[in-house]
């Protein structure tokens, strides 16, 4: 065990991997926080990422992993404005609108994927983005290479936490949005124009989400398959909770999803026989213990979902 | 009683509607993307209610686990709870009923299937009340503690199939197919089983317990404005939603049950292709009443019956009917929020939920 530990690479590979599974969640977790500043949760953001996924893959094919990457997040933007037009619209109830959103991305993404790329689907590899290694950076011990070696997504996803926390906090844009989730009424009063300011909050959510199912195709998996999100814009809304709204929390509650998921490469790496269902349950189970511990003491913006 | 036979006939119409336009707007996609849409709506017609066998074997066999957890997500909801969950609950259910329906081998049948439906929907209950303690005790939102358990159900079931309750050669992920005794009873020439009148019952009990009972008024008023009850009407609204997602799991869970003792005969992954989100939508179009879900359930329950037929006959994904369903819920809440906006008042879908 001890040896496994020790052995070169091991400590190094499991930082690496946590921090690549985070990255899409950082990604769908950051627009998610500031829509739900605003005052909107949006459960479409799982459909929005599987848009963004099929959009890339498609993109990818045809004009190169650049053009994926923008495909993804322009199909996550337009998933966003169906939920905007419905749920904020027409003042629809947020949860059940989002829901319905996943719901028809999920069918709409598998019919045109299957129309795309045939029934079976099957041998679909995409041209995926190349890793970017920071010259001096990456060769930091221990933490270099899973912070200074990854896709250009991770950077993307790193470079918008401080971006998103500085609007949210330190600008009057921040500040009229972050009015509009806590008190519309209020902040109408004022002169803030809150269906608007949701609406672009939404939209800017969505568009993050939809680089979220980007990345995961172009930058982790490298192929699309059917519902391959598997609930990752789901897990992304959990983490915004347990980043309790900030974007410099929501960064440390991906990373700690990212690295309980990689647990199992090291545990298998370390040849324990634990089952592998284990580590599937438990980001999410500890994800719920968390959520218990952090929501004490916090407070959701006070007109969420309303 | 005409009336409420008037009352009935209209809650059904909407869903119909809205569930009719969602397939011209899914025949009009596949008629862009090339495919035949009148081959695919016609094998889906068939596919659904093409002859009695079709009818009971395809499309009600599918309908009684969408009836069963839509209901539970209609009085959750009419409670003012959310219950996203419904997948994790009918797994959880899915779970005891397998291993009881294993484990009670030897037992009379009229012991054993009743024991393996009680034990699913204790089970979902049970899955639920880990969700209604992070509520009541450190105020997690339902939604997203429900939604969380889905996946964790889901590699609670791998792990079961693949470890303590794999078939005995140990070669399929799959657990022993259940005892004879724990099966429910087919209608001779079908393979439609008793779970449909489970669902059946489930409903008149709800139907009944919301509009004639104590709790039931509670319940609606919880949902209506918790503080209003709370204040003036004496009602332990925090309780009262407990419950009804206790009682939202249970139902789910008993949808578990009714899948493996009626249809499956063992658990594996993948048992369920999405009922606890296609409930959402059956509870929703039918406008969260309890006989109207009967109805809504069957025609959902035909709409992925007649979509596994399209796939065969016409080579059409059948993934796309959840555009349709997608479709239908969007068309729902747009009516109305526009029905809102002529009366100027809270209305339908959108007053339980708030």
């Amino acid at each position: 065990m001890t040896d496994a530990l020790a052995a070169p690479g091991v400590v190094e590979g499991f930082l690496a991997a946590s921090v690549r599974v985070a990255t899409p969640l950082l990604l769908a977790a950051t627009g998610e926080t500031i829509a739900e500043r605003s005052g909107v949760i949006n459960l479409g953001i799982e459909g929005a990422m599987l848009a963004g996924a099929l959009a890339a893959a498609l993109a990818s094919t045809g004009a190169g992993p650049l053009a994926g990457l923008a495909a993804g997040a322009a199909a996550g933007l337009l998933v966003a404005l169906v939920f905007a037009a419905v749920a904020l619209g027409l003042g629809a109830n947020q949860i059940i609108t989002g829901t319905a959103v996943t719901l028809g991305c999920i069918g709409l993404t598998g019919a045109v994927y299957r129309r795309a790329f045939g029934a079976g689907g099957a041998g679909l590899s995409i041209p995926t983005l190349p890793t970017v290694e920071l010259p001096g950076l990456s060769a930091l011990p221990i933490v270099g290479r899973a912070l200074f070696a990854q896709p250009l997504p991770t950077y993307l996803a790193l470079a918008a936490v401080p971006l998103a926390w500085w609007a949210l906090f330190r600008t009057r844009a921040g500040l009229r949005l972050r009015a509009a989730g806590e008190a519309p009424e209020l902040a109408a009063a004022q002169g803030v124009r809150p269906g608007r300011v949701r609406t672009v909050a939404t939209l800017i959510g969505g568009a993050f989400a939809g680089l979220a199912g980007a990345s995961l195709v172009l930058a982790q998996v490298g192929t699309f398959a059917e519902k391959m999100t598997a609930g990752r814009g789901f897990v992304a809304i959990a983490i915004v909770v347990l980043g309790r709204w900030n974007p410099l929390l929501v960064l440390p509650a991906a990373l700690l999803f990212g690295a309980l998921t990689a647990l199992q490469f090291v545990f298998q790496a370390m040849g324990l026989a634990v089952p592998y269902q284990l580590f599937l349950m438990l980001p999410y189970a500890l994800t719920l213990v968390a959520l218990a511990g952090v929501v004490g003491g916090v407070r959701a913006p006070a007109a969420l979902g309303k | 009683m005409s009336e409420r036979l008037a009352t009935l006939a209209k809650a059904l119409a909407a869903p119909a509607a809205a569930l009719a336009l969602g397939l011209v707007l899914l025949a009009a996609g596949l008629a862009a993307a090339g495919y035949d849409a009148r081959a695919g709506l016609a094998a889906m017609a068939d596919g659904a209610f093409g002859s009695w066998y079709a009818f009971t074997s395809a499309t009600l066999v599918r309908a009684v686990p969408l009836v069963l957890i839509g209901l539970g997500f209609a009085l959750a909801l009419r409670a003012g709870a959310l219950n996203i969950g419904g997948e994790g609950q009918f797994l959880a259910g899915a779970i005891a009923a397998a291993w009881l329906g294993v484990a009670l081998d030897g037992w009379p049948s009229v012991l054993a299937a009743p024991l393996g439906l009680l034990g699913a929907a204790l089970a979902g209950a049970l899955w639920m009340a880990l969700p209604v303690l992070l509520r009541a005790r450190y105020g997690v939102l339902e939604v997203i503690s429900t939604l969380l358990l889905n996946f964790v159900a889901e590699a609670l079931v791998s792990l079961m199939v693949t470890g303590p309750m794999q078939e005995p050669t140990h070669v399929y992920p799959q657990s022993a197919p259940i005892a004879a005794a724990a099966r429910l009873p087919l209608l001779p020439g079908t393979r439609l089983h008793l779970g449909v009148g489970v669902a059946i019952a489930a409903a008149a009990a709800l139907a009944f317990v919301l509009r004639q009972t104590w709790w039931g008024f509670a319940v609606t008023a919880t949902g209506a404005g918790a503080r209003a009850a709370r204040v003036s009407g004496g009602i332990r609204t925090a309780r009262v939603s407990a419950v009804a997602l206790l009682l939202a799991g249970g139902l789910a869970g008993l949808a578990g049950g009714t899948e493996v003792g009626g249809v499956a005969y063992a658990l594996y992954p993948n048992l369920s292709p999405g009922y606890g989100f296609t409930a959402i939508a059956v509870a929703l179009l039918a406008r969260l009443d309890p006989l109207g879900i009967v109805a809504s359930g069957v025609l959902f329950g035909a709409l992925e019956a007649g979509a596994q037929a399209m796939q065969r006959d016409a080579g059409i994904p059948s993934v796309a009917v959840y555009v349709v369903e997608a479709l239908a819920i969007l068309l729902v809440l747009v009516a109305d929020a526009a029905a809102r906006r002529r009366q100027g008042t809270m209305a339908g879908v959108s007053e339980a939920a708030a």
